[in-house]
């Protein structure tokens, strides 16, 4: 840019014009334009993502941005949902909630995934956020219902409260009690993940009542049916709800109670929950299926003729979660009503069963594959596969963003020809050029790698399991897939040499984490010592790793670039460069 | 095959955990960490060595049932704990009670959940113990042997393993005692 254009707008100029420019990378490039551009960029970024709290710290943060509103932070990494990372590893966010109190009094939104959020963090949000608006904690842990008690007796213009999939414990305070009588602003509520002793009833129908902007509620399963009914008459405004347990046996009563209820609802969009739903009562959601573009049935134990019945009715449908209960049969129903399906997840009843429950094979997915032109994303266990199926999808959904397949028996393999699924992976990433994510399963070799090196330019997100021959197949992954920001490996042949040629490229990606594969320790303290802005951590509870025999492979690895250097709050079971490996011991 | 040739080179291996304790580590380890990291299975093989890991009588630890991989299939243990699966969830829940034998230096403990009966148990603390608890009758306990297993119930009592049914037992028993027989004689009298 020549310099006579960017001295001739004043800041004030540029500024405006930078705030309509939202997007983080944007925002990036915008700041590394010239001095003054930075400058003028970093006081008025007022959202920030840091996708791993371990990249960067807080006081970084602060001290280039100073006028943050909006935070959004990851801590433990993808695995960490399978039990693959220890408990106690870290993703604390009370050093980060602590430098912005003081920081960032205007401070409004923070959202966090997988991290340890204790009552101290939410009662000094609580404290320190005057204007403070928006709290989600998403697949988090650590904290009780004393601290929401703390967020709704101090918050008076929160809108959001969104605690989905976290683990709370129930300190018997009954936290909704204390959002006060003036409370009306809430706007989102989602506690589906609290037990029956953690809400109030009667408190809740209060809150519902006096929040005329309510848009979004998710419910505990334990509210039973007949106050479902009664909240909907409360809030016939919602688009989004999430229902709660269905009661055993069908009251005619109470059937046309909740029937009544969901025909006012002439706003809702999205439903979800349905536990232990009796099919005898899912015709009472049949006035508002038309509009429905969401459906999350994953937890709903009905079986393929309720659940074709059930879809029958909901042509808008865009995003359907459901239990492989829905069978081939039902798959191919859901080809033929739902053409506006962008998002399917199929998700198995009985997932440690070696045989299948329900009849649900690689067809069902072929169908949808053929009826809904606007796939997009895709998750799908299953029990067989056949690389003929997956070419048909690939060739069928070129517009794929997300695939995410997992056929359940480690190393299965095509169930037509017994080969591997090479091939089909291979067409899927070559067909599908905008595939952002991908998850592998089945029996692969290095040949699959091959393929996503050379095809999968795009691609974010990798996910491997019990794959692959040699190193190689890690080497073409990490030498060909220029997007790459997460790769998460398990149980595969992968080890040093893949690892250490392609050490600079583990700089420009977000994290990698292998676990049970083959790499030394020799190696990661060679990658510790050749790449300094990079965590390499051996993540090892059998003890020290340096106990172990010369040629013994580490448990887990987790690599991933930072600018904060090693972190302070590691358990005994993480070791990395800078400890004296001799002299720890586990405890 | 390819098992058990694995077992043999842990036996051997040097390590700082009690002889024995390699049972704990080999349930949470995958089928693939127990065969040799490069070599990529068949389906067959696999297949196999997931169900014959229960059939492995020669080994010193309790049957594993089908072997429970970590975290697989992925999926979040939010969505495990809210589903109500048929047959027993996975690898976390599990009835681990601490098992001693009279004489015997240290306990062990097993998961009671892996058996489906009464001979599976016994022939595991066999195993476990290298002793023989012989036969079991209702009316004269397990006469004649030389240790008897009992068991701790919630009420604190001592009390035979084999009196109750299955289910009632995996549910109440909190420890179990490989007593000598000498001592166990009262026991054997119950009406």
């Amino acid at each position: 840019m020549p310099k006579r254009l960017a001295y001739s707008l004043s800041d004030e100029v540029l500024e405006h014009v930078f705030s309509f420019i939202q997007s983080d990378k944007d925002r990036n490039v915008v700041s590394a334009v010239c001095k003054s551009w930075y400058e003028i960029e970093r006081w008025c970024r007022r959202k920030i993502f840091v996708g791993n709290c371990y990249a960067v710290s807080p006081k970084m943060v602060i001290r280039r941005f100073p006028q943050v509103r909006s935070i959004e932070l990851k801590g433990k990494p993808h695995f960490a949902d399978f039990n693959l990372v220890p408990d106690g590893w870290g993703g604390y966010v009370l050093p980060w909630i602590t430098e912005m109190a003081g920081a960032y009094p205007w401070l409004d939104e923070i959202r966090l995934k997988r991290m340890v959020v204790t009552d101290e963090s939410l009662e000094l949000i609580a404290k320190s956020f005057k204007d403070f608006k928006v709290l989600v904690l998403a697949s988090c842990e650590g904290f009780s219902t004393d601290g929401l008690a703390a967020i709704a007796a101090s918050c008076k213009n929160l809108r959001e409260l969104d605690l989905r999939e976290s683990e709370v414990d129930d300190s018997s305070v009954h936290w909704l009690s204390h959002f006060p009588e003036t409370y009306t602003s809430m706007v989102s509520l989602n506690i589906s993940c609290l037990g029956s002793g953690e809400v109030s009833f009667s408190a809740l129908e209060r809150l519902v009542s006096r929040c005329p902007n309510l848009r979004s509620l998710k419910l505990n399963r334990a509210v039973p049916l007949d106050k479902t009914a009664n909240i909907l008459r409360l809030a016939p405004q919602l688009v989004e709800f999430s229902t709660c347990t269905y009661s055993a046996e069908l009251r005619s009563d109470v059937f046309s109670n909740l029937a009544g209820a969901f025909s006012n609802c002439k706003e809702l969009r999205s439903l979800s929950g349905f536990w232990d739903v009796v099919p005898d009562y899912l015709p009472a959601i049949y006035s508002v299926c038309s509009r429905l573009t969401s459906l999350n049935l994953s937890y709903a134990t009905i079986h393929s003729p309720d659940l074709i019945k059930l879809v029958s009715h909901c042509p808008s449908l865009q995003r359907l979660l459901v239990l492989d209960y829905i069978e081939d049969s039902g798959l191919e129903a859901l080809a033929s009503n739902c053409k506006d399906l962008q998002e399917l997840r199929v998700f198995p009843s009985d997932p440690f069963d070696v045989e299948p429950n329900a009849s649900l094979t690689e067809q069902g997915l072929v169908a949808v594959s053929l009826g809904c032109p606007k796939l997009q994303s895709v998750l799908y266990f299953c029990r067989r596969m056949s690389n003929a199926a997956l070419v048909t999808i690939a060739q069928n959904c070129p517009n794929l963003t997300r695939f995410r397949l997992c056929i359940i028996e480690p190393n299965t393999a095509d169930y037509l020809t017994g080969e591997p699924f090479d091939v089909g992976f291979g067409a899927i990433v070559e067909h599908c050029k905008d595939l952002i994510r991908l998850s592998l399963s089945g029996l692969l070799t290095d040949c699959v790698f091959e393929y996503i090196g050379k095809y999968a330019k795009k691609l974010e997100m990798l996910s491997v399991a019990f794959a692959g021959d040699s190193d190689l197949g890690l080497h073409h992954v990490l030498s060909g897939c220029e997007s790459l920001r997460k790769l998460e490996i398990r149980d595969c042949p992968f080890g040093d040499k893949a690892l250490l040629t392609n050490a600079a490229k583990l700089e420009t990606m977000r994290s990698l984490l292998m676990s049970s594969c083959s790499v030394s320790l020799e190696a990661c303290k060679l990658l510790s010592q050749k790449m300094p802005r990079l965590n390499v951590e051996v993540i090892d509870e059998r003890g020290p790793p340096d106990s172990r025999p010369k040629n013994c492979t580490v448990d887990k690895l987790y690599i991933y670039r930072s600018v904060a250097g090693p972190r302070f709050d590691m358990p005994p079971f993480v070791w990395t460069k800078d400890e004296d490996l001799a002299l720890r011991l586990s405890p | 095959m390819a098992f058990e040739k694995d077992l043999n080179l842990d036996a051997t291996e040097l390590r700082l955990g009690l002889p024995g304790t390699s049972d704990e580590s080999a349930k949470n380890q995958t089928p693939a960490t127990l065969r040799s990291n490069n070599k990529r299975a068949l389906p067959e093989e696999s297949m196999s060595s997931n169900a014959t890991a229960s059939k492995n009588c020669d080994q010193e630890t309790a049957p594993l049932p089908k072997a429970q991989v970590v975290g697989w299939p992925p999926i979040r243990s939010y969505r495990k704990n809210n589903l109500q699966p048929k047959k027993s969830e996975g690898e976390i829940s599990g009835i681990y009670v601490k098992v001693s034998m009279d004489g015997a230096p240290y306990l062990r403990k097993i998961d009671l959940k892996v058996f489906k009966g009464y001979p599976e148990l016994l022939k595991a603390l066999e195993d476990m113990f290298k002793f023989k608890a012989g036969e079991y009758s209702e009316r004269e306990g397990y006469n004649g042997s030389e240790f008897v297993p009992t068991y701790e119930d919630k009420d604190g009592d001592w009390m035979l393993v084999g009196d109750v049914p299955w289910e009632m037992f995996t549910n109440s028993c909190k420890k179990l005692r490989i007593m000598k027989g000498s001592e166990a004689r009262g026991l054997g009298c119950v009406v």
